[in-house]
């Protein structure tokens, strides 16, 4: 049973030069299991995620949620655009300046009639805020006012107000300081219990991936090297190169 | 603690400093610019001025001195008798108006068209990026005469003759900003979120063009009521029964050395009115064109 499944999935960048990101990538996720997808810088891991969400177009190869092949974004069913929504590395720039909190959240439910609560907003918005940790009072605020933190958690807040069945966190936590970072993860585990959800979780920080995922995936210049459950794959590496992302993050913690 | 301590001397610092000296003096465009929108909305309410009407004994006569009707020209009279004084104000009207309803115009087209062409990349980029530059290859002032000479002189042929090329500016730097925003993290939430593309456009990006769009708007209207000057200057401009300051300036060349007032006080009119506007565009853009996107 797979609520996700990526299929030998190929995409490239650039007309004349081509730049091989991901390079026939299969992938599957359960549903409600979380899934790390970690490796260097440039190994095509962020790709993968914009591949999923459909802000990418892969050359070839499938993505398929449920059965169902998502298509190109705009062209999917609303059901297939809200059941996958993602989290950005960068807190700022991944809500829009000028709109306050309510009206972020508001957008959801406004593209989403379904997503909508029936009877007051307000209280709903403040439920929402509360289930991800921050105050009512953040409501009327934009997010210059706010702390990459509660940005994030702002962030994570309109994802959740779709409903999704799987949340794509791309560097979620990367661009937040060490004791945010945790708080924010924390919050992560919460709510994929409460809200049923499945997760594709990149990093590059095998620490954080260690913390919140059932299995690993490793990526390698566009290419999986190693896959399985979190355990094995961080406490008895397959392949080398697991290995050296392995004792690379060891030396640093000493 | 410390913090709280820390906080309150920097937060009054920003606050503090921006006051002193500045606090009058920047509402100095602002007032002289609302001189103008008075004289041009109210003073032709009280000045009664008909172009077409010439009174030959009161042929050039120097600022202040008596006419035939009993009335004083306080900034002289022209060639043919007509008081100059009504003829600025008159003029203020016309030149606001037109500068408007030009700067409205090409606005919402450059606006509309340079994000479009940003957002959406492909062939409509493509389209827009080299008419930018085929319009771009030839003075715009050419192609604004040839339009107004074209038609039968009217204010509607000056609008679309100056819109005609002052949209361009206005949808290349909207365009340059699309192109930004579009790669912002906040747009790609709005496409997984499966919002409407051209609700994206509206609520995520257009809004960013804001800043740049003002301070422009205010450049544009500088040039377009010039253009509109020089075009009724040439005679190709405003038909003769408006009242433009381009037109008195014309009438009054061939009195340069003799009746100075008739082209020296419209063209002062114009120079501040145009002063006036770029320092406020530059206030303006001192504080919309920066710092809101980041």
């Amino acid at each position: 049973m797979t609520l996700l499944d990526v299929r030998d999935l190929r995409v490239s960048f650039g007309r004349r030069t081509k730049v091989v990101a991901v390079d026939g990538v299969s992938l599957a996720v359960a549903p409600e299991e979380t899934v790390g997808l970690v490796g260097e810088s440039g190994s095509g891991k962020t790709t993968v995620a914009r591949a999923v969400v459909g802000l990418v177009r892969p050359d070839s190869g499938a993505i398929v949620l449920d059965g169902q092949p998502l298509g190109r974004i705009g062209r999917r069913p609303a059901v297939a655009h809200r059941a996958v929504q993602m989290v950005f590395q960068d807190p700022r720039s991944s809500l829009n300046p000028r709109m306050t909190v309510a009206s972020v959240i508001d957008e959801v439910w406004r593209t989403h009639p379904v997503t909508a609560p029936d009877g007051d907003r307000t209280a709903a918005l403040h439920r929402l805020l509360d289930d991800v940790g921050l105050d009512a009072s953040v409501a009327r605020q934009r997010p210059g006012e706010l702390s990459g933190g509660q940005c994030q958690r702002v962030s994570i807040a309109r994802a959740l107000a779709a409903k999704p069945r799987l949340l794509v966190c791309d560097e979620a936590v990367s661009a937040l300081d060490v004791s945010v970072q945790a708080q924010v993860l924390r919050l992560l585990v919460d709510l994929r219990e409460k809200h049923h959800l499945a997760m594709l979780f990149i990093s590059h920080d095998l620490g954080v991936v260690h913390q919140i995922a059932d299995r690993i995936a490793v990526m390698r210049r566009g290419e999986l090297v190693e896959e399985g459950p979190a355990a094995d794959v961080l406490g008895a590496p397959q392949h080398e190169y697991t290995q050296s992302l392995l004792e690379a993050a060891l030396e640093l913690n000493e | 603690m410390t913090a709280t301590l820390e906080k309150s001397p920097a937060k009054a610092g920003p606050t503090a400093r921006k006051r002193p000296g500045r606090r009058w003096t920047r509402w100095i465009p602002y007032a002289i610019l609302a001189l103008y929108a008075l004289t041009g909305g109210i003073g032709p309410l009280l000045i009664d001025y008909n172009p077409v009407y010439t009174s030959l004994p009161d042929r050039l006569l120097a600022p202040g001195s008596p006419v035939s009707s009993g009335a004083t020209a306080w900034l002289g009279t022209d060639g043919t008798g007509r008081d100059v004084l009504a003829q600025v104000v008159y003029g203020a009207r016309t030149s606001v108006l037109i500068g408007l309803a030009t700067v409205v115009v090409s606005c919402v087209v450059g606006v509309a068209i340079g994000t479009l062409a940003g957002y959406f990349r492909g062939w409509p980029d493509m389209i827009l990026a080299r008419g930018i530059d085929i319009l771009l290859a030839f003075p715009a002032i050419l192609l604004t005469i040839v339009i107004a000479g074209a038609f039968e002189r009217s204010v509607l042929v000056v609008v679309v003759a100056l819109s005609a090329t002052a949209w361009i500016s206005f949808a290349r730097v909207t365009r340059g900003v699309a192109l930004s925003i579009r790669e912002r993290a906040w747009v790609d939430a709005a496409r997984v979120l499966g919002v409407r593309p051209l609700a994206i456009l509206w609520r995520h990006v257009v809004p960013f063009t804001a800043g740049p769009v003002v301070a422009l708007a205010t450049l544009e209207f500088a040039l377009v009521v010039l253009a509109e000057a020089g075009l009724s200057f040439l005679g190709i401009g405003l038909p003769n029964s408006a009242v433009s300051w381009g037109q008195t300036i014309a009438n009054g060349k061939q009195y340069l050395a003799t009746a100075w007032w008739i082209s020296a006080i419209p063209g002062v009119a114009l120079s501040l009115l145009i002063i006036t506007i770029g320092i406020l565009g530059d206030q303006l853009t001192a504080r919309y064109g920066r710092g809101h996107v980041r």
